[in-house]
């Protein structure tokens, strides 16, 4: 007995399911009208850092919240909570990213109209969280002056998918003979008409300009 | 390194995707994938050779298709190549863009079932 093989037309997303969650959840953001912001970075980029200087200078004008995953530990948790601000920690386990499901399980009991900014800041990875949508309104991708100028053209995809480049700690910029041209350069051979943004988590350069830039993405979205 | 949860998640959409045509047996998947999708070839058939053991697609051939990076050329008004990874900008004249129409395809686009 013979069987015939055929050809069907499937089209799918492999991470269909990722995005039909990422997209409920950006309905559901939208609706409550909270803005939310994703970070990505290597570790050790300042993404904590950044967090907590942000939502320090915000909490109190506005109404911020933040989820931060970690492969282990909820030491970064605690640091940002000392901001004031609810904070999450997601703990990953094996997984080197953040989905939407998690994003999803973690907000899950929280009243998010109670919210103007909500902060994702992600596993510490430039690889493997570019293609997960979590729903977000903007994608920040973190790079320090101590990490090298070549930095996007390594990691061009996720710097690719990232909606604004942000400099850390930019006070160590002279210590490192940081070549600001060519770290330009490379952002924009990327990822061309990248917003840039230089900031110090230390002494607090750039945080003004950040906190602007971010209140204006928020008017426009909302 | 995530492409084990990427072959997982592959793994799903066949085996529901089959299931809807009513097949019992899938030869082989046809998958389509983008340098922007963040998966690497080379690692994602190894992942799927481990995932997919003792599954029904043990046998099954993955067939893959990798997409070049086309980019809308604001100045030749149409998808282009570009210059490489490393610049997006238009092979012919050398415009950069960040309007990406092809590259970021992680797709399963076609099952042979029996």
């Amino acid at each position: 007995m013979s069987t015939q093989t055929r050809l069907v037309q499937v089209r799918q997303n492999v991470l269909k399911q990722n995005d039909v969650t990422a997209r409920a959840l950006r309905e559901r953001f939208h609706a409550a009208s909270v803005y939310v912001v994703s970070l990505v970075s290597s570790p050790g980029a300042g993404k904590t850092s950044f967090l907590e200087k942000t939502l320090t200078l915000l909490n109190g004008q506005c109404r911020v919240a933040a989820l931060v995953g970690d492969l282990a530990t909820d030491n970064d948790a605690r640091r940002l909570a000392r901001s004031g601000a609810p904070v999450r920690q997601i703990t990953t386990g094996a997984v080197c990213h953040l989905e939407a499901q998690m994003v999803e399980n973690a907000v899950a009991d929280w009243k998010l109209d109670t919210l103007d900014f909500l902060f994702v800041e992600n596993v510490g990875n430039l690889v493997c969280p570019a293609g997960y949508d979590l729903g977000e309104d903007l994608r920040l991708v973190l790079m320090s002056v101590t990490e090298g100028e070549d930095k996007p053209l390594k990691y061009p995809t996720i710097f690719n998918t990232a909606d604004v480049a942000v400099l850390t700690k930019i006070d160590l910029a002279a210590a490192t003979e940081f070549d600001r041209a060519a770290a330009y350069r490379n952002i924009q051979a990327v990822r061309p008409g990248m917003d840039i943004l230089e900031v110090s988590g230390k002494n607090g350069v750039g945080m003004e300009a950040w906190l602007g830039f971010l209140r204006s993405r928020r008017g426009e979205a909302m | 390194m995530h492409e084990l949860s990427i072959a997982l998640n592959m793994i799903d959409v066949v085996t529901e995707e089959a299931a809807k045509h009513g097949g019992s047996c899938v030869k082989a998947i046809h998958l389509k994938l983008g340098p922007l999708s963040g998966v690497v070839k080379e690692a994602l058939v190894g992942a799927f050779e481990l995932a997919r053991a003792d599954s029904p697609l043990a046998a099954t051939e993955l067939v893959i298709e990798e997409m070049p990076i086309l980019i809308r050329c604001p100045r030749c008004q149409g998808p282009r190549a570009i210059v490489s990874l490393y610049e997006l900008a238009c092979i012919e004249c050398g415009t950069a863009s960040a309007e990406v129409t092809q590259g970021r395809e992680l797709e399963v686009t076609a099952l042979e079932i029996e």
